[in-house]
């Protein structure tokens, strides 16, 4: 094991919350955590609000609110928010949070470069905010960033590659600091095999933001040069080829669809076990099937571009692979079920929203598996029924995930419980709402409707105005569970070590709230 | 904690939402057309049986769950079991769905085979994306024209009533005689467009500097309508496609009353006004 400096001096004066310093100079992997995660929900209410400009413009045929070149700059940023604001810190925010505490560490690896990574994003997204106001709007070409229509972009592009390249960096880094953790830190008799499941997933989620995050960089890179320097990586005039383009983002792109979906399998991993009071059926399966996950996401990508015009060999390998990705995603739907399964179950907010996760998240990959038909894509592809399908994955899927982590670990990181009837209540709004949200526009995507359009034809009027109902509802809800967390924060009952009846693990043998550095000495592991 | 009860409730008032969403929009579209070529009733048939074999498993997978969430719960004194793995149950669910998913890549691969067959075709039709309208071109038959979107802008901007083709609608239609196979050479001229018809399950990328292929042999004279469905800039939701097809005479006269136009600068600028 490593001796990593462990700053034992600064136990005795831990600045005050409210210092400006303290958050500024941290190195402490649970306030970074928690800088993490406070970023990751004002973003999400940025990008709510963005979504919410999108649903009203289509709440009715017709051009009511916005200007269409303005429409397509709120679907671009809203995906961008999401995706590398919202889902990806927040899960950076429960790795530092957890990882340290589970493995029985007393800090992560590196906590230079852990303030570092996270101090890098309120600037790289304020830039990317900032192009709103730019020349020529914010970037208009989709978050996929296709040339050579993101070309046309004004005085913003720039300054959106720039951006990106920051919230690369910083992931790059917390997926260092991660691994680097994970592999260093472990307490004695921690073997691999006696991980928890979150810390499984992140290891490998670590390793696939390290692979992929620069073939991004690189791409964008290519589009820079293309713009201003003359290059023609992508213009077939000076010997290019666009559709190059769309290789490498998805060769990036989608690894970065399971990076966003990873770390919640462990989250849902440890929250079943708990609230069923059994433990985790086929852990050592869940792990390989991660793993398989992870690899397959290799060699997929083209599955995102089956109308660009492939050989019909390379279409064939790709749906065939894509195929294949069902079978490790079952085992793990299977593994869960089998977990509840004679268990002893009690429906706690987490329980509820970790089980919301497995129904909802299984109805996007089935879609997925649809979708994977290279002929029936032509038909899907880029409709609303693909717009349903990834918002199925990443709504019920990663963000009630985080919701579920966050109520489950909060009592651990506040000291306090949070008030159950109200996170109930916020679970049973959150799903109504996102279904009544995300539900019809399967409906209108096979019917014909194109994604990214900011009007339509009126045969799909009706489904339309009732996702707009729907977003508005999910959007408000979301308020109740800010109130909730800062009610919890603030005090309530006060919280066992244990927490939940039966919640196993290292975490849950610390005090609640933990001890600033989180194990001084390393715990013994049975 | 939620009694059985209150569950009940609950999902009986989920479902009666679900309902009412159905019933509430009989008159609107929620499926894949079948479409009016051979191609797109494979395709049709092909989405069918996935999403049953997924509604199949999702029954069945979420029967078991709440089963489980029902019978398996402390409130009711059940005592937890400690069993957490079983290599025989693992081997099952994952050769099982591994069987499921290769009967469901045979029909899929022959589909794609076909379409895929560009051969024999008795017609070429060149057809070019721009920002944003479509040019249409017989290749051999010396005839090309633009098809611009012709919803007036007063219906767009809420001025008029929406009339029933509303977005829909262009200036110049493609014309396709029925029953022939006609090739499509599809590209673009400045960004990426998508040329997609519903109808004639035909969604090919328009990409400036290559030229992709595509097919249709379509069985039924009529109307058909799509659109552009690859993000294309400020007016991407503008560029409708409308193909009528007609019986051969028809067509042999719609070739005979057009002409090649002159693809000159001041002619296209005429046409994007
Ligand atoms: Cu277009």
């Amino acid at each position: 094991m490593s001796t990593v400096a462990t700053d034992d001096h600064h136990d005795d004066h831990q600045e005050s919350p409210y210092s400006i310093k303290r958050w500024l100079f941290t190195t402490n992997h649970k306030d970074i955590g928690t800088l993490y995660l406070w970023f990751s929900f004002i973003m999400f209410l940025i990008g709510g609000v963005m979504a919410l400009v999108i649903r009203t413009e289509l709440f009715e045929p017709g051009l009511q609110f916005v200007d269409p070149q303005f429409f397509n700059s709120m679907t671009t940023m809203h995906a961008i928010m999401m995706i590398f604001g919202v889902v990806m810190p927040a899960f950076t925010g429960l790795a530092n949070w957890l990882i340290p505490m589970m493995v029985g560490a007393t800090d992560m690896a590196l906590p230079r470069m852990n303030n570092w990574s996270f101090w890098i994003l309120p600037f790289a997204f304020a830039m990317m905010l900032s192009t709103l106001f730019m020349d020529g709007g914010g970037p208009a070409g989709g978050w996929t960033l296709y040339p050579p229509l993101v070309l046309q972009t004004g005085d913003a592009l720039p300054f959106v590659i720039l951006s990106m390249h920051f919230m690369g960096l910083s992931s790059i880094m917390g997926a260092i600091n991660v691994i680097a953790t994970i592999l260093n830190m472990r307490a004695p008799g921690m073997t691999l095999m006696k991980m928890p499941l979150f810390v499984w997933t992140w290891l490998i989620t670590a390793y696939l933001l390290i692979a992929v995050m620069p073939v991004l960089a690189g791409g964008i890179t290519m589009l820079l040069t293309d713009k201003f320097f003359e290059t023609s990586f992508f213009n077939a005039a000076g010997g290019g080829d666009p559709v190059m383009f769309q290789h490498i983002f998805w060769f990036f792109g989608h690894p970065e669809v399971y990076i966003l979906i990873l770390p919640s399998f462990g989250v849902v991993s440890s929250i079943i076990p708990t609230f069923a009071r059994k433990p985790l059926f086929g852990y050592a399966s869940m792990v390989y099937a991660t793993g398989s996950i992870a690899f397959l996401s290799f060699i997929v990508w083209a599955h995102h571009m089956f109308t660009v015009g492939m050989p019909l060999a390379g279409e064939l390998f790709f749906m065939f692979a894509t195929m294949l990705i069902a079978v490790p995603t079952g085992v793990k739907v299977f593994n869960w079920v089998a977990t509840m399964w004679r268990g002893a179950m009690t429906f706690e907010t987490p329980m509820l929203f970790a089980l919301g996760f497995i129904i909802m998240f299984s109805i996007g990959g089935f879609s997925g598996l649809m979708l994977a038909l290279a002929p029936v894509d032509f038909q899907y592809h880029d409709t609303y029924f693909v717009v349903a399908h990834f918002h199925y994955v990443l709504v019920p899927g990663s963000i009630f995930a985080i919701i579920a982590a966050v109520y489950y670990w909060l009592p651990k990181w506040c000291g306090n419980m949070y008030n159950e009837g109200l996170g109930k209540a916020h679970f049973w709004l959150s799903t109504i709402f996102v279904n009544l949200t995300f539900f019809p526009m399967h409906f209108v995507g096979l019917a014909g409707m194109p994604r990214r359009i900011p009007d339509y034809a009126l045969q799909f009027s009706d489904y339309n105005a009732m996702a707009t109902y729907g977003a508005f509802g999910f959007g408000l809800s979301q308020l109740l569970f800010l109130y909730l967390v800062i009610k919890a924060i603030r005090g309530g009952e006060k919280a066992t070590s244990q927490v939940w009846e039966n919640a196993e693990g290292l975490e849950w043998t610390l005090p609640s709230p933990p001890p600033y550095h989180s194990f001084t000495t390393p715990p013994v592991i049975k | 904690m939620m009694s059985g009860n209150n569950w009940l409730k609950w999902l009986s008032a989920v479902s009666g939402m679900f309902a009412a969403m159905g019933a509430a929009n009989a008159g609107q579209p929620i499926n894949m057309p079948v479409g009016v070529t051979d191609i797109s009733a494979n395709v049709y048939d092909m989405h069918m049986i996935a999403f049953w074999l997924c509604v199949w498993i999702a029954v069945l997978v979420f029967a078991v769950m709440f089963y489980s969430m029902f019978a398996h719960r402390k409130s009711k004194g059940y005592t937890p079991a400690t069993f957490h793995e079983s290599t025989t149950v693992e081997a099952i669910w994952t050769t099982i769905p591994f069987i499921i998913l290769i009967a469901l890549a045979i029909p899929a691969t022959k589909t794609l085979v076909e379409m895929e067959d560009t051969s024999d075709y008795d017609l070429t039709v060149k057809i070019t994306g721009y920002q944003w309208l479509w040019h249409y071109e017989y290749i051999d038959e010396g005839v090309d024209f633009y098809s611009v979107l012709n919803t007036p802008r007063s219906q767009i901007n809420g001025e008029e009533a929406k009339t029933e083709n509303y977005l829909l609608e262009v200036d110049k239609e493609l014309v396709l005689p029925v029953g022939k196979k006609v090739r499509f050479l599809i590209t673009a001229n400045d960004v990426n467009h998508a040329w997609w018809v519903p109808d004639l399950a035909v969604k090919k990328d328009a990409i400036p500097g290559f030229i992709n292929e595509a097919w249709t042999k379509v069985n039924t004279p009529g109307t058909y309508r799509g659109q552009c469905a690859e993000l294309c800039g400020r007016d991407h939701g503008f560029m409708p496609i409308v193909v009528r097809v007609v019986e051969q005479a028809e067509f042999d006269q719609f070739l005979a009353d057009n002409t090649t136009l002159e693809k000159d600068g001041a002619e296209y600028a005429a046409v994007t006004q």
